[in-house]
């Protein structure tokens, strides 16, 4: 029941904003994040953005385990 | 193509990564359960290595009362909204989904705005039932906040809201608050219980629940030797995680990596947590399977008290009585895997389900008869 959806910000009205991914757009309330703006992914909940993703991937993780080392 | 490769790697170091004998690895979040039996992870796993399922489905945790409210609320004639997981759940004598039939006004929808635009639209009395846990009690916030803005006098909420840290705590069973951790004066150093006590080796950590609480919310797990990382959804997020964890728990470090970085902040989402404490304040609630847990649940501040709607109507319903053979509770321990129990894919199967472990696309007896 936690799951939540990548979309992207193409549209700021007041503390709503408009999302699209896909090609679905939708309305979801923004004002459970600090500081939205045009073309920021957030993560959508419930008609809602809860957390903005970074671009930090998760290949990082997978490059240190090629490496083969993790806790020394 | 370069990453169905490393995919693959991953898959080859976790099937042969070193485990001792006995090691339990419970994945706390029902969305995890799906993604692992989806994705097939669980076959990949050392042979000496278990993963369970945790008290991390909301519509399988909460109680049969809570059904059983939610019936009596809808023959008064009251409109009940609700998340489509929660219609199928068996209360005590009916389900959400046998009264809409009947011909009560009961509505899924995919977000408590939706509901709050019913109420608006409709006039009549609109109860939405909040149901989950710190990634979808924000968002059920920031909806009662909106409707006392927009005066929709109309709207309230049946809450059913459970946190997640004080479930692990009591499974693990951490005496609950300060004084009681502290070891009694005159005795000396008290053992410590360890690891060993809960069976469980380490935690898969809820991805999106984490988004909001962070990773300080998990220090009582250190404190316990037990290592806990904070994972996302894919297979790869899963089994990477799932490494960290094994080499944690083969070399003795005990310690809560967040595995999640590309969504989740360390330190969680502040803001949603001021809108959550803005509208919620933490309630002794009850857990299918866990029984009270102190502090476990949210309720309305006084400020909001307004949109209770067990404030607003009088709702009757009868004690529960135990759920005969169904052993959902036990699963949600982790204590057993849903074949054990004698109805599993029997009498209680996905389209006839008995138990709400079997309901919810998210419980883990669902899980195990859908992705085998
Ligand atoms: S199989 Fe059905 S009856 Fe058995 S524990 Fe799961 S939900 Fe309950």
């Amino acid at each position: 029941m936690c799951l939540a959806v990548p979309m992207k910000v193409i549209e700021i009205k007041g503390d709503m904003a408009i999302v699209e991914s896909a090609g679905l757009r939708r309305e979801v309330g923004i004002m459970l994040l600090d500081k939205v703006k045009l073309k920021d992914w957030v993560l959508i909940h419930a008609g809602f953005a809860i957390s903005k993703l970074t671009h930090k991937q998760a290949r990082e993780t997978l490059a240190i385990f090629e490496e083969g080392r993790f806790f020394g | 193509m370069a990453e169905a490769i490393a995919l693959t790697r991953l898959a080859e170091r976790l099937r042969s990564f070193p485990a001792p004998p006995e090691t339990k690895i419970m994945e706390v979040c029902g969305t995890h359960t799906v993604a692992i039996r989806r994705s097939g992870v669980q076959h990949l796993l050392p042979g000496t290595v278990r993963l369970v399922s945790g008290p991390g489905c909301p519509v399988c945790v909460t109680p049969d009362r809570f059904i059983d409210e939610a019936v009596a609320l809808a023959r008064q004639g009251v409109t009940v909204t609700s998340f489509g997981d929660m219609l199928r759940v068996p209360g005590s004598r009916s389900s959400l989904e046998k009264e809409r039939a009947s011909g009560w006004d009961i509505r899924a929808v995919y977000s408590p705005l939706d509901a709050l635009k019913i109420a608006s639209d409709c006039g009549r009395e609109t109860v939405f039932l909040a149901v989950g846990f710190e990634t979808t009690a924000p968002v059920i916030a920031a909806a009662a906040m909106k409707a006392l803005e927009k005066k929709i006098a109309n709207f309230s909420l049946l809450t059913a809201l459970r946190l997640v840290p004080p479930a692990l705590k009591a499974l693990i069973a951490i005496p609950q608050g300060d004084a009681a951790a502290q070891p009694p004066k005159g005795t000396g150093a008290t053992a410590q219980p360890t690891a060993a006590d809960t069976g469980l080796s380490g935690f898969l950590l809820p991805g999106h629940v984490s988004a909001v609480i962070g990773k300080q919310a998990y220090d009582f797990l250190p404190e316990r030797r037990l290592p806990g990382v904070i994972s996302g959804f894919a297979a790869e997020d899963i089994i990477s995680s799932l490494l960290m964890l094994l080499d944690m728990h083969n070399k003795g470090i005990y310690k809560v990596m967040n595995n999640y970085p590309r969504v989740v902040r360390d330190d969680g989402n502040e803001k949603s947590r001021q809108v959550l404490a803005e509208v919620f304040e933490p309630v002794d609630a009850d857990w299918r399977g866990l029984g009270a847990i102190p502090d476990s649940g949210l309720r309305l501040k006084a400020a909001y008290a307004a949109l209770d709607a067990r404030q607003r109507f009088a709702i009757q319903v009868e004690n529960a009585s135990p759920r005969g053979e169904c052993r959902c509770g036990d699963v949600l321990r982790g204590l057993i895997d849903p074949p054990a129990c004698p109805l599993f894919n029997k009498a209680c199967r996905p389209d006839r389900p008995l138990g709400p472990c079997m309901v919810s696309s998210e419980g883990s007896c669902s899980a195990w008869v859908t992705y085998g």
